[in-house]
C-alpha cells in the first residue's frame, strides 16, 4: 500500500518549522507506524537527506519514548496503543496521514517529532516517591494490602510517562500522569505518611512546568495508551484538598524548576 | 600487557562469605563519602538502583542515560517476574534451591560464590521493592502472589501483572528521582557514554555526547560504574530496544577490561515471530504464558498449512511434554528455543516461512475459563492481537525464540569490579551470575541484587583505597580520549557514503543469526569471522549520516553503536568458536548427543573465558578464571 | 488554614479547580430552586405575585444572604474561570496543524462561551426584572405583569432563550465536572454522574424557557 505524509519537520528548538510532505511507497500492512518511517527514513538517508527524528525505543509499547499526534490523534486512531504498536493495516492505501510532535510549552520541540519532557521527571521529583532508603524495608508480607487496593494502585501505576494525555488534552494540562502517580502511592499503605506532601508538591510542581488545567474533556482517558481513568484525577483533587485544608504553617513545599 | 584475574572470592563457608566479605571490607567513613564522586552510566535497574543507593549512602553521583528519562530504560520492558526464595509457598523453596536452580539452569558456567550471594540477598530485594510502593500482585489475604518460572519447580516469581520490569524499574527510577531533587545526584538525560578514561591505571571518568546539541565533554570521579545492558542487538532483530548497545562496555573493553564469555547469548522461546523484512524488532510474549500454555506442532509436515483447529490432536506433536515429561513446557529457555528450532528445521514450522510453533491456551481455557485467563495474562493477549491481528483466545498463538539477553559480559571479580581498577560493572553489563543460561525472572532479581546491595557494599572498599585527589579534565587522560571521541565522530561524518547504519546492522545481524544463533558450528563461525571484517570494511566506505555532529542526529548516534557492534561480533564469535563445548545458550552442533542434547566438556571447559583487547587487527588474548564446583555436583543438567 | 495556605490553594490551577467546582454546585442549587420558584408563574398572578412578595419584603434578610452568597460564589467563578483559561492558553503556545477531538462534549468545550455569554445575561437579567431599569414597563410588586410585558418584546425572549440554551450545555458539562472534581468514590460512578448532570441540564432550562415561550406563543397574554 502507498499512503502521502505530512510531517512536522523543525530543524532545532528554535527554529522555524513546518509540515513537509513525503510518499511512502511499498508500504505493508503489518508494518508498524515507526517501521512505516524507518522506510521513508532510510529512502531519505540514501538520497543525502536529513531523516525525520522521532524518540523511540522499546517498541513494545512499555518505555513510553514514542509519541506523536497521528491525523490529530496522540498516538493515532487505535485505543489503548502507542505509536510504536500502531500497525499500518489501520490505515488505507492513499490515505494522506498527518505527523505532528506533542505540543506545550511543557514540551518544547527539539527536533521534528522529538520534544522534551524533563517536566515530567520533575514533577516526580517533587514528591513521585516513597522514602524508604535502600535497607530500610521490612518484610514484603508485614503489611497485608488487600487484593483491591493492589490492583487499584497498579492501574494507576501502568502510566508509561509518554505524554499523551498532555498532547491530547486541548488546555495541555499534565492533571491525568500527576494524578496517577499520586493515585498509586495513595493507594497504598506504603504511600501513607508522605501522601499529603506529596500531593501539594506535585500539583505545585505541575503548576511551575507551565501545564493547563484541567477541564474534564476526558481527552487524556481516551488518549492514554494504558487506559488510565480520570477518576484518578478526583483523587488528587480530593488529596489537594485535604492536603491544603490540614496543612501546617510553614510546611515546606518542595518544588524545582 | 597481560591481565591477571583475581575473582577475590572469600575464603570460607558458601553460606558465610558474603556476611564475612562484608565485615571485611574497608569502610569509608560517613563524613568522607561525600568527597568521592561515582559516575554511574545506564539508568536501568542496576544502574538506577545504585546511583540511588550510592546517593543515599552519601557519595555524589551522576548519573547518565541515552534515552530522554531514567525510566526509559529497557528494564522496562521485561514482564514476567522477579525471582526470590522467600519460600512464601511453602513448596520447598529456599536460598539454597535458588542457588542450585541458578547454577544447573547456567549449565555450570557460573561461579558459586556469586550466586549463593545472589539467592541470599533475594529476599531483600522483594522487601525493598514493596516498601517503595512497587504494586505487586496480591491474594485475597493481602500477601504477595507468586507464580512459577522456566527452569523452577517452585512458585518464586513475584510479579506485577505484566509489567515487572516497569513496576520495579518505576521504584528505582522513584528513588533516583528522590536523591536527584536532594542534590546528590546529577542526572544526564540524552547523554551517550562513548568511552572511558584511565589515569594511572584506574578509572577516573567518561567521555560524553550530548545527543540533543552533539558536545563532547568529560567528566572526572573517583569511580566508574557501567550498567549499560546488553548486546542481543548484535542480531539486530532482538527482542531489546532499538537503542540497546554494546559501545559502553565495548569501549571499556578497548581500555583494557576483559570481556567475559560474550558467546553466552540467550535465545528466548517465546517472541512472536518475524512477519516481515522491515521487521525492526521482535516482541517476547511473557515466559509465564508457558504455564498455562501448551506448545505444539504437527507431527505430520503436510498438515502445516491447515488451520490449527482443523488438526486433530492425534496428529499434535506437544513435543516439549514428549521430550522433558517432568519440566515439560516449563523447561528453561536454552532447551525450549532449541526444540522449537529443531521441529521448524524438521519442516514442521507453522506460519508464514514455517519459522513458528504453536502455544495453546485452548486447554486452560476449557479448564479455568476465558476469565481467568484473561486475567492471568489479558495483557500479553491484547498485545499479541495487536501486533499479529490474530485473537489467541480463539486460535493458538504463534511464536519463535528471538534473540534476548547476554548471560556474556565484562568479567567482575566479587566485589564486581572488572579488570581495570575502578571500574565497576552491574547488571546484564557484567558477565555475572547466570553462567551459560538465564533462567525466568532472574534477570530483574540480578540488576536489582547488584545495584541495591552488592555494588554499594563493595564501592567502598575500593574508593576506601583511592583518595580524593584534585583530578580534573585537563588530564592529558582526558584530553586524548576526548580528541579521540571527537576523531571517531567526524571520521564516522566523513564518509559520505550511500547506505545507512540500519542497512548494515541487519546485514551483521543476518550474519550473527544464521552463524552465531540457536546452533553453532565451526564452519559457519569461520564464515562469520571472514564476513564480518569485510563488512565492517564496507562500513567505513560507504556509511553514509546526513547531517551534522552538532545537533540532535539519530543517524550518527546508530552509527557510532553499529561501528561497535561490527567489531564486537567477531569477539562474539571467536569466543564461540573457541569454546569446544555446547552449554546453556551456546550450542555446538559437533558437541551433542545422541538425541540432540547438549554435551558439555567439564574437563576443559570448566572455565570463564576472560577475552583481552591487543589492539586493532590483532587476536583477543584468552585469560582464563577456572570454575571450581564445591558446593555443587557437576552433573549432566537434565528436565527429562 | 492560614493565609498564605489560603494564597496558595488558590494560586494552584487544582485549588482553583475545586472552587470553580463548589462555586458552581452552589449556582447549580440556585438555579434549581429559581427555576421551581418561576414555575408558579403557571399558577396565576396572585401567587405569583404573593411569591414574589415574600422573596422581596417578608425574608428581605435572607434573600440578601442569598444574593450576596450567589454574588461571591459568581466572582470567585468567573475569576478562577478567567484565571484558568488564560492559564491553558499560554500552555500551548504553538496549536497544532490537525486535532480531531476524540471523546470531548460539545458542551465541554463551548464552556468558555457559554459562560461568556451567561455573564452579560445575569446583568441584563437583574436590570431587567429585579431592578426594572432596562423594563419598558415596571411596576414594583406586580411579578407577574411585568415578567409578561418584558416577554412580549421578540428580541429580549429570544436573549433569554439563548441564555437557556448555554445554560443547558453549561450545567451539563458543569455539573458534570463538579461531580466529577469532588468526587471520589472508585471505581468510578461516572453514569450515575452524567445521568444526574443530563436531567439538571435538561429540566432546569426547560423550566425556565417556558415563561418566555408561553408568553411570545400567546399562551400568556
Amino acid at each position: 500500500m502507498k499512503v502521502v505524509l505530512h510531517v512536522w519537520r523543525q530543524a532545532g528548538p528554535s527554529a522555524a518549522g513546518s509540515l513537509v510532505d513525503y510518499e511512502a511507497n511499498d508500504i505493508s500492512p503489518e508494518m508498524s507506524f515507526l517501521e512505516m518511517l524507518d522506510v521513508v527514513n532510510e529512502r531519505l538517508i540514501v538520497r543525502g537527506e536529513v531523516p525525520i527524528a522521532f524518540d523511540h525505543d522499546c517498541r513494545e509499547g512499555i518505555c513510553g519514548s514514542c509519541g506523536m499526534m497521528i491525523n490529530g490523534a496522540a498516538h493515532g486512531p487505535m485505543k489503548l496503543t502507542t505509536a510504536c504498536q500502531l500497525h499500518m493495516r489501520s490505515f488505507k492505501d492513499g490515505d494522506e496521514i498527518w505527523i505532528e510532535p506533542w505540543r506545550a510549552k511543557a514540551f518544547p520541540v527539539i527536533k521534528d517529532l522529538v520534544v522534551d519532557r524533563g517536566a515530567f521527571d520533575r514533577i516526580i521529583q517533587a514528591g513521585g516517591f516513597v522514602s524508604a532508603p535502600t535497607g530500610s524495608a521490612q518484610d514484603g508480607n508485614a503489611i497485608p494490602i488487600a487484593k483491591q487496593a493492589a490492583d487499584e494502585a497498579m492501574d494507576a501505576a501502568a502510566c508509561i510517562g509518554c505524554g499523551a494525555c498532555v498532547a491530547a488534552c486541548p488546555n495541555a494540562s499534565a492533571s491525568l500522569f500527576t494524578a496517577a502517580k499520586i493515585t498509586h502511592l495513595g493507594d497504598l499503605p506504603q504511600g501513607q505518611p508522605e501522601r499529603m506532601r506529596r500531593a501539594l508538591a506535585m500539583v505545585h510542581q505541575m503548576d511551575i512546568e507551565t501545564f493547563g488545567s484541567c477541564t474534564l474533556f476526558g481527552e487524556c482517558q481516551e488518549a492514554c495508551p494504558k487506559g488510565i481513568s480520570i477518576d484518578t484525577i478526583a483523587r488528587m483533587n480530593w488529596d489537594y484538598l485535604f492536603a491544603a485544608a490540614t496543612e501546617r504553617q510553614g510546611a515546606e513545599v518542595g518544588g524545582t524548576g | 600487557m597481560t591481565i591477571k584475574l583475581d575473582a577475590r572470592i572469600p575464603a570460607g563457608p558458601l553460606a558465610e562469605k558474603w556476611d564475612k566479605h562484608r565485615f571485611e571490607m574497608k569502610l569509608v567513613n560517613p563524613a568522607n563519602k561525600r568527597k568521592y564522586h561515582v559516575i554511574v552510566v545506564g539508568s536501568g535497574l542496576a544502574g538506577a538502583s545504585a546511583s540511588a543507593s550510592l546517593s543515599e549512602l552519601g557519595y555524589r553521583v551522576s548519573c547518565f542515560c541515552f534515552q530522554d528519562s531514567p525510566r526509559r530504560a529497557h528494564s522496562i520492558a521485561a514482564q514476567g517476574g522477579i525471582n526470590a526464595a522467600k519460600n512464601y509457598q511453602n513448596d520447598g523453596d529456599s536460598v539454597w534451591r535458588l542457588f542450585y536452580d541458578t547454577v544447573k539452569g547456567g549449565d555450570f558456567r557460573a561461579r558459586e560464590a556469586n550466586v549463593y550471594r545472589l539467592a541470599q540477598v533475594s529476599v531483600n530485594i522483594i522487601d525493598q521493592c514493596v516498601a517503595q510502593g512497587v504494586p505487586f500482585a496480591r491474594e485475597y489475604g493481602g500477601l504477595l502472589a507468586t507464580r512459577s518460572f522456566g527452569g523452577a519447580q517452585v512458585s518464586r516469581s513475584f510479579y506485577a501483572r505484566g509489567q515487572t520490569g516497569q513496576q520495579l524499574l518505576l521504584g528505582a527510577y522513584q528513588a533516583l528521582e528522590k536523591e536527584i531533587v536532594r542534590g546528590s545526584v546529577t542526572m544526564y538525560e540524552r547523554h551517550e557514554m562513548l568511552d572511558v578514561v584511565i589515569v594511572d591505571g584506574r578509572a577516573r571518568g567518561i567521555i560524553t555526547r550530548d545527543l540533543v546539541t552533539g558536545e563532547v565533554a568529560a567528566h572526572v570521579a573517583d569511580s566508574v560504574v557501567l550498567g549499560t545492558g546488553g548486546y542481543a542487538n548484535v542480531f539486530y532483530l532482538s527482542t531489546n530496544a532499538k537503542g540497546c548497545n554494546v559501545t559502553a562496555t565495548y569501549r571499556a573493553y578497548k581500555k583494557g577490561a576483559a570481556f567475559g564469555n560474550p558467546c553466552f547469548t540467550q535465545i528466548h522461546p517465546t517472541c512472536i515471530p518475524v512477519a516481515g523484512e522491515h521487521q525492526s524488532k521482535l516482541t517476547l510474549m511473557s515466559e509465564s504464558l508457558r504455564n498455562d500454555g501448551r506448545v505444539w506442532v504437527p507431527k505430520k509436515k503436510e498438515d502445516c498449512g491447515k488451520k490449527p483447529g482443523e488438526i486433530a490432536e492425534q496428529d499434535r506433536d506437544y513435543y516439549l511434554e514428549r521430550k522433558y515429561p517432568s519440566f515439560g513446557n516449563l523447561s528453561p529457555r536454552d532447551i525450549a528455543s532449541r526444540a522449537a528450532k529443531e521441529v521448524c528445521d524438521e519442516g514442521r514450522g507453522v506460519g508464514p516461512g514455517g519459522r513458528g510453533v504453536y502455544l495453546d491456551f485452548a486447554d486452560p481455557i476449557a479448564r479455568l475459563g476465558e476469565q481467568t485467563i484473561r486475567e492471568r495474562y489479558g495483557n500479553l493477549f491484547e498485545m499479541y492481537q495487536r501486533i499479529t491481528d490474530e485473537d489467541p483466545y480463539k486460535q493458538p498463538m504463534r511464536i519463535y525464540p528471538a534473540a534476548h539477553y547476554a548471560m556474556g559480559g565484562l568479567w567482575v571479580d566479587y566485589n564486581l569490579m572488572s579488570t581495570i581498577p575502578g571500574l565497576h560493572v552491574v547488571g546484564e553489563a557484567n558477565f555475572s551470575d547466570h553462567g551459560a543460561n538465564r533462567l525466568g525472572a532472574s534477570a530483574l532479581m540480578q540488576g536489582l541484587a547488584d545495584g541495591y546491595f552488592v555494588l554499594p557494599a563493595t564501592i567502598g572498599d575500593y574508593l576506601a583505597t583511592a583518595k580524593p585527589d584534585t583530578l580534573t579534565a585537563d588530564h592529558p587522560a582526558f584530553r586524548e580520549a576526548l580528541d579521540g571521541v571527537q576523531a571517531r565522530t567526524a571520521r564516522l561524518l566523513a564518509v559520505g557514503g550511500k547506505r545507512s547504519a540500519d542497512s548494515f546492522h541487519k546485514e551483521l545481524g543476518h550474519i550473527m543469526w544464521e552463524k552465531c544463533g540457536m546452533a553453532r558450528n565451526a564452519a559457519g563461525l569461520r564464515q562469520a569471522l571472514e564476513a564480518i571484517p569485510k563488512l565492517r570494511e564496507e562500513f567505513w566506505r560507504d556509511i553514509a549520516i546526513p547531517g551534522t555532529g552538532a545537533e540532535l542526529n539519530q543517524s550518527l548516534e546508530k552509527a557510532g553503536r553499529v561501528a561497535d557492534f561490527l567489531e564486537f561480533a567477531e569477539l562474539v564469535c571467536t569466543d564461540a568458536l573457541h569454546r569446544e563445548e555446547s552449554c546453556g545458550g551456546h550450542f555446538r552442533e559437533e558437541h551433542q548427543t545422541a538425541d540432540g542434547e547438549a554435551k558439555r566438556d567439564d574437563a576443559n571447559f570448566a572455565y570463564v573465558a576472560a577475552w583481552e583487547y591487543a589492539g586493532d587487527g590483532r587476536a583477543p588474548v584468552l585469560n582464563k578464571e577456572p570454575l571450581e564446583f564445591e558446593n555443587i555436583h557437576l552433573s549432566t543438567r537434565s528436565y527429562k | 488554614m492560614e493565609r498564605s495556605g489560603l494564597r496558595r490553594f488558590w494560586d494552584s490551577s487544582v485549588g482553583k479547580k475545586i472552587v470553580m467546582g463548589a462555586t458552581g454546585l452552589i449556582l447549580v442549587a440556585f438555579v434549581i430552586g429559581h427555576m421551581a420558584g418561576n414555575l408558579q408563574f403557571f399558577s396565576g398572578p396572585a401567587r405569583f405575585n404573593a411569591y414574589s412578595h415574600l422573596l422581596q419584603v417578608d425574608v428581605i434578610e435572607l434573600t440578601w444572604l442569598l444574593r450576596v452568597t450567589l454574588l461571591a460564589s459568581v466572582v470567585l467563578h468567573v475569576i478562577a474561570a478567567y484565571q484558568l483559561t488564560m492559564q491553558n492558553r499560554a500552555a500551548r503556545p504553538a496549536d497544532y496543524v490537525r486535532r480531531e477531538p476524540q471523546v470531548s462534549t460539545y458542551a465541554a468545550r463551548t464552556m468558555r462561551w457559554g459562560g461568556v455569554y451567561l455573564l452579560l445575561f445575569i446583568p441584563y437579567h437583574l436590570l431587567h426584572f429585579t431592578t426594572g431599569t432596562l423594563h419598558p414597563a415596571f411596576v414594583r410588586g406586580e411579578a407577574y405583569g411585568n415578567v409578561v410585558i418584558g416577554f412580549q418584546t421578540m428580541w429580549v425572549a429570544l436573549f433569554y432563550l439563548g441564555a437557556m440554551a448555554f445554560l443547558a450545555l453549561h450545567l451539563y458539562h458543569g455539573a458534570w465536572a463538579a461531580f466529577r472534581t469532588l468526587g471520589i468514590a472508585r471505581p468510578s460512578n461516572d453514569p450515575l454522574h452524567r445521568r444526574l448532570a443530563l436531567a439538571i441540564a435538561v429540566i432546569v432550562p426547560a423550566g425556565f424557557s417556558l415563561l418566555p415561550l408561553s408568553v411570545m406563543l400567546g399562551f400568556i397574554r
